[in-house]
């Protein structure tokens, strides 16, 4: 099948960047969108181009690495699938494909389609996490846990961190994600002890970084290949008033966002 | 690569105010507060089908209430001031967000009512403020003459200004719009959802929202129909 | 070279205890002078850079990827191993340690083993308590499955992304630590060689992926929890990034590598569909406790499944091993799919391919119930093929799964370097020469959580450290070494693309280094892998600069290695004249066409010196002995 594909190159931050039209007339309807892409790459550098940065790496819709835009949704049109699941048959022969990458201030432009999540990793450190070092645990039957919880725990955990759900709302917004991690820990027994706190510092983390508020609107749960539910924000919202309504003090603090590289 | 740092804040975590989780949190307690105004404001408005005696006893039982009025009036626009201004702050910050826009996007789930928030509040309270001062004060008042005092005479007088009733028609309908989402989205925001109660809260929103409307914009109909005169 | 594998003496059921006990400690107040580098954040890397920075050490933690989530632990599904015996159906410590080293073909050292399995146990504790949501009964326990033939339920899951559930532990483990601040996280950063200073291992060379700043990172010790090589044969289920350059320029510096040969096939892959494949994606074999699978008995069958009859299809599994039927371990069901492909009866257009019909299971169970166990599955497979499983048999291929060999390390797991340790997938220690499903997961944390927090401690009370920095001319030398490369690469501007080296190199290692190999063809396939290399390094084409984000640049080093590593593997696999679990050797078999080992001549370990590349490399031998479980020939029939 023939295919347009109009994608944005950009060389780095600080360049202007724009879109630029790449036809491909051989298409392979089985193909994935990024094995496209990488044939695509394959002819720019035959042709003494510089091929389109995209991130990816497991190729099974798992590590979260790879996503982008096509034509105005997340990991495009197919629901729950992300860009290296995405095959080619599920777009029509002679289609122009607008790509780019997510777009949120949180998410500092790096190349072409390739952006900076580093705030996400930033919201996970200031509290998506149970505190117990190696060596402390109680047998695993110590603590029974019922299997609805256990199911709602995973549900929540499956998100991959992948930005999907910043990139669909138009607000910019980590509330799913920020939510997702809060919900999956919460839940669990051995996670509420120190729930407050880590609703205190993960928010407080999510409203320290460049992300707008949520609207309650659920363009991110449509998007979200995992198909994390929107309940997880509310989670996250009853949490957080409970939290910041009984704190006694301002120990937790938040990280300060970076956008520069640390090499040394 | 740059060296600077965007978004240096004192490192201090944000206060309950100063997080958009919080002043979200604001906007649900304010608008159910103006949810519960609506409803009673409805339920008072509906006896002007009763008749001018009913109607005017109504307005005369609000009026003798004295300093009870006062202080009714002073929460209804404390919530309203803090309604707006978080959702203008909220607006600034979502703004800011996304400083590059989408050359395409396409929104696949959310409902016509939830994205059309920002523009149904501003339109909804100019409405308001007219309404006050036609209604209420009666300062703007076309047609007949604002008599202070006969609440029926003032309404119906009021409607019978076909621009009036368009005007009141079309507000009401936004209101409508956001009640449908404001509604369910309150219990979001302070925390409340379930994967069973949410859905019937959605559509309980839907139900409410068009019983609102229809209540609302039946008395301008009626007026401009001739059913109430 | 004399391997000194420190293995403990006494019973085996106390090894463990008595060598913690004769071990050095660090004093607390000292660990923070202590700085420790680790390379790489899957559940090897992540979970050791947490424990140690939970232990007061100063950690520096680096990973190429955007964030340590992303390492490819994340992508294993099945689950994880343990001898909890919860379920009471007879397991125990011994009999993990028996199975995985008879599921080994007894190429493992049994006190590693034994270790291991001790160990599964405070494993699945410590994930519990870390959050992570195993799969449980209404009543709050914990739930188990048997996996990949195991006669006992150990096996632990939570869904089918058990990795994913065990890697975001770690990661959260280790993002507390990083902002307790006792680890500093390095992400987008390539580790490009070691720093090798007084005969230990003192820092490393990285490349920051975004600005191509090439610095030094010096520290006490060096830990590498980088992976395996599954990509050295360009399609596999591992990740696109997964590459073998740390462990690989490591062993330039001197670490010895061991039985890189042993590479493990899994038997249930999607089939290839084109040449623009990038990677295979794995279905979970407990598919196969449901599934039949077979082949049209006549050759060149273009018919549609559904119009062959059953008397015209030849379930070879069930045919050949009745009482094991599709149930036969990884390396036996993926050997016969390749056989009776070989044949010219394989199905699908490239005839790579065989049939997993749940059609019986469908009609005796309902169609409900395998939903219900399978359903993810199947619609990861219809996602992918456009197929219905529940209506169309899937078609299924072998694919290159996991690499038990690896770095060689002693039970301390150190390697031939001291101050390198190694752990997971790197290294080649626990598995032997075939690895059991849903072992993996528990390797990696057992030495992450529980091994490597002792040993490394010992190893830094009983050395003395002198300070060093960039300006060593040891570290010097290691930077020029990687400026060289990266330049080097950059200057060839040749015509060809470094896909397509390294598609090709896949191409001859799977057709000789694969699933079954010869004498003969590990010889041609010796000298086809020198004259690519060569042409390589005149011919590849590397478009861009080093000094800003280069995809190209990073793929170019990795398959660089990746032909020397290939080399490597086929002396290794001509040389070990037998066939034992991943490793088949056409001329070693029995009658019935099973491996036959050769326990008196090949029951050691083959650890390879570095002797240039294109050079014959150096065997040293670490002999094997079996104290506990007697080698005994394997049988599925």
């Amino acid at each position: 099948m023939k295919l347009r594909l109009k994608i944005w190159r950009q060389k780095n931050r600080n360049d202007k960047g724009s879109f630029v039209s790449y036809s491909m007339d051989d298409v392979n309807p089985e193909m994935s969108m990024l094995e496209c892409l990488d044939v695509l790459n394959e002819t720019l550098i035959e042709r003494g181009e510089e091929p389109v940065t995209f991130e990816h790496d497991c190729r099974e819709g798992i590590c979260g690495s790879c996503g982008f835009m096509i034509n105005g949704i997340p990991h495009g049109p197919q629901r729950a699938t992300t860009v290296c699941q995405l095959t080619m048959r599920h777009f029509k022969d002679g289609e122009e494909l607008v790509i780019e990458p997510w777009r949120a201030g949180a998410f500092p432009m790096i190349k072409d389609l390739m952006v900076d999540r580093r705030a996400l990793d930033r919201i996970i450190e200031s509290g998506g996490y149970i505190s117990v070092s190696t060596g402390n645990a109680p047998d695993g039957n110590d603590i029974l846990i019922g299997k609805d919880t256990s199911d709602r725990a995973m549900d929540a955990a499956a998100c991959i961190g992948c930005g999907a759900c910043v990139a669909a709302c138009p607000n910019a917004s980590a509330a799913l994600f920020t939510g997702a991690k809060i919900t999956h820990l919460g839940v669990l027994p051995q996670g509420k002890i120190e729930a407050e706190r880590r609703a205190l510092g993960m928010v407080g983390q999510m409203n320290t970084e460049d992300f707008g508020s949520c609207t309650n609107i659920g363009e991110c749960t449509a998007a979200c290949p995992k198909e994390i539910p929107l309940e997880v924000i509310a989670r996250m919202n009853q949490d957080y008033w409970r939290a910041s309504a009984k704190r006694r003090d301002d120990s937790v603090k938040p990280v300060t966002p970076v956008t520069r590289w640390n090499a040394k | 690569m740059s060296t600077t740092a965007v978004g240096l804040r004192e490192n201090r975590a944000p206060g309950f105010w100063q997080s958009t989780n919080g002043k979200k949190v604001v906007m649900a307690v304010t608008g159910a507060v103006m949810f519960a105004f609506i409803i009673g404001h409805l339920a008072g408005n509906l006896q002007v089908f009763e008749g001018p005696a009913k109607l005017n006893a109504y307005g005369n039982l609000l009026h003798s209430l004295g300093e009870l009025l006062w202080p009714v009036r002073i929460i209804l626009l404390l919530c309203i001031g803090l309604h707006i201004t978080a959702t203008v702050q909220l607006a600034l910050r979502n703004k800011a967000a996304r400083p590059v826009e989408y050359a395409a996007k396409k929104s696949i789930n959310s409902t016509y009512a939830s994205r059309t928030m920002y523009w149904s509040g501003p339109i909804i309270l100019a409405f308001v403020i007219f309404h006050l001062l036609h209604l209420t004060a009666g300062y703007i008042h076309p047609g007949a003459a604002y008599i202070e005092g006969d609440v029926y005479h003032n309404v119906v007088s009021g409607f019978q200004v076909w621009w009036v009733s368009v005007w009141y028609i079309f507000a009401v309908s936004l209101l409508g719009l956001h009640l449908r989402h404001g509604f369910w989205s309150m219990f979001q925001s302070i925390g409340l959802n379930h994967p069973r109660h949410t859905p019937m809260l959605k559509k309980l929103a839907l139900v409410l929202a068009l019983l609102i409307t229809l209540g609302y914009i039946s008395i301008p109909l009626s007026v401009l129909a001739g059913f109430v005169k | 070279m004399t391997l000194d594998s420190k293995l403990p003496s006494g019973p085996i059921e106390q090894a463990w205890d008595k060598t913690r006990f004769d071990m050095k400690l660090v004093n607390p107040a000292n660990k923070r002078k202590h700085s420790i580098i680790v390379v790489g954040s899957g559940l090897a890397g992540a979970s050791a850079a947490a424990t140690l920075g939970e232990l007061g050490y100063n950690v520096k933690c680096f990973c190429f990827q955007d964030s340590p989530r992303r390492a490819h632990s994340i992508a294993a599904q099945g689950g994880i191993n343990a001898a909890k015996n919860y379920q009471n159906d007879g397991d125990s410590v011994y009999r993990l340690f028996y199975d995985t080293v008879k599921g080994g073909d007894f190429r493992a050292r049994e006190a590693n083993v034994y270790r291991l399995a001790q160990i599964s146990v405070s494993i699945i504790d410590q994930c519990v308590a870390q959050g992570v949501p195993f799969a449980r009964e209404y009543g709050g326990a914990l739930t188990n499955r048997s996996f990949g033939g195991a006669q006992v339920s150990r096996t632990f899951y939570a869904r089918g992304q058990t990795g994913q559930q065990l890697l975001l532990g770690a990661y959260q483990a280790l993002e507390r630590q990083i902002h307790e601040k006792t680890v500093t996280m390095y992400p987008r950063t390539e580790m490009l060689d070691l720093i090798v200073i007084d005969g230990k291992a003192r820092g490393i060379v990285v490349r920051h992926l975004v600005t191509g700043e090439i610095t030094t990172h010096f520290a006490d010790a060096v830990i590498l929890g980088t992976g395996g090589y599954g990509n050295v044969y360009y399609l596999s289920t591992n990740a696109k990034g997964s590459n073998v350059t740390a462990s690989w320029r490591a062993h330039k510096r001197g670490a010895l590598f061991a039985n890189p040969c042993y590479t493990q096939i899994h038997p249930t892959c999607i089939p290839v569909s084109g040449d623009y494949q990038s990677k295979l994606t794995l279905m979970s074999e407990s598919l196969r406790n449901d599934g039949r699978i077979w082949v049209p008995k006549q050759k060149g069958d273009k018919r549609k499944p559904d119009q062959i009859p059953e008397e015209e299809r030849d379930y070879y599994l069930e045919r050949r091993y009745p009482s094991f039927g599709n149930l036969v371990p990884r390396d036996v069901a993926s050997r016969n799919a390749k056989s009776v492909c070989d044949e010219g009866r394989g199905v699908g257009e490239s005839g790579l391919g065989v049939y997993l019909d749940f059609t019986a299971a469908i009609k005796r169970l309902g169609e409900h119930v395998i939903r219900e166990r399978y359903g993810n599955l199947f619609d990861m497979y219809q996602r992918i093929t456009d197929e219905d499983p529940y209506k169309v048999p899937m078609r299924i291929y072998p694919a290159i799964h996991y690499t038990m060999g690896g770095l060689w390390v002693d039970y301390h797991l150190q390697s031939t370097i001291p101050g390198l340790f190694v752990l997971g997938e790197a290294n080649f220690s626990d598995h032997g020469a075939n690895r059991l499903g849903a072992s993996a997961l528990m390797q990696g944390l057992s030495d992450g959580y529980f091994v490597i927090p002792y040993t490394i401690g010992h190893y830094l009370a009983s050395n003395k450290f002198a300070k060093v920095d960039s300006s060593n001319p040891e570290a010097q030398q290691a930077v020029a070494n990687v400026k060289q490369i990266t330049d080097k690469l950059l200057s060839i501007k040749g015509k060809r693309t470094v896909d397509s080296f390294h598609r090709e190199l896949g191409k001859i290692m799977w057709e000789y280094c694969g699933m079954s190999r010869t004498a003969e063809g590990l010889e041609k396939a010796i000298g086809l892998i020198d004259a690519l290399r060569e042409e390589f390094w005149q011919n590849v084409n590397v478009p861009g600069s080093g000094d800003d984000l280069n995809q190209s640049l990073e793929k170019a080093g990795r398959v660089a290695d990746f032909f020397e590593l290939g080399r490597l593997m086929c002396v290794d696999a001509r040389e070990r004249n037998e066939s034992c679990g991943g490793h088949f050797r056409e001329e070693y078999q029995t009658p019935e066409g099973e491996a036959q080992r050769d326990d008196e001549h090949y029951s050691y370990v083959a650890a390879w010196g570095y002797n240039g590349p294109g050079q014959h490399p150096e065997l040293n031998k670490e002999p094997l002995e079996f104290d506990y479980v007697h080698p005994s020939q394997r049988s599925y029939k």
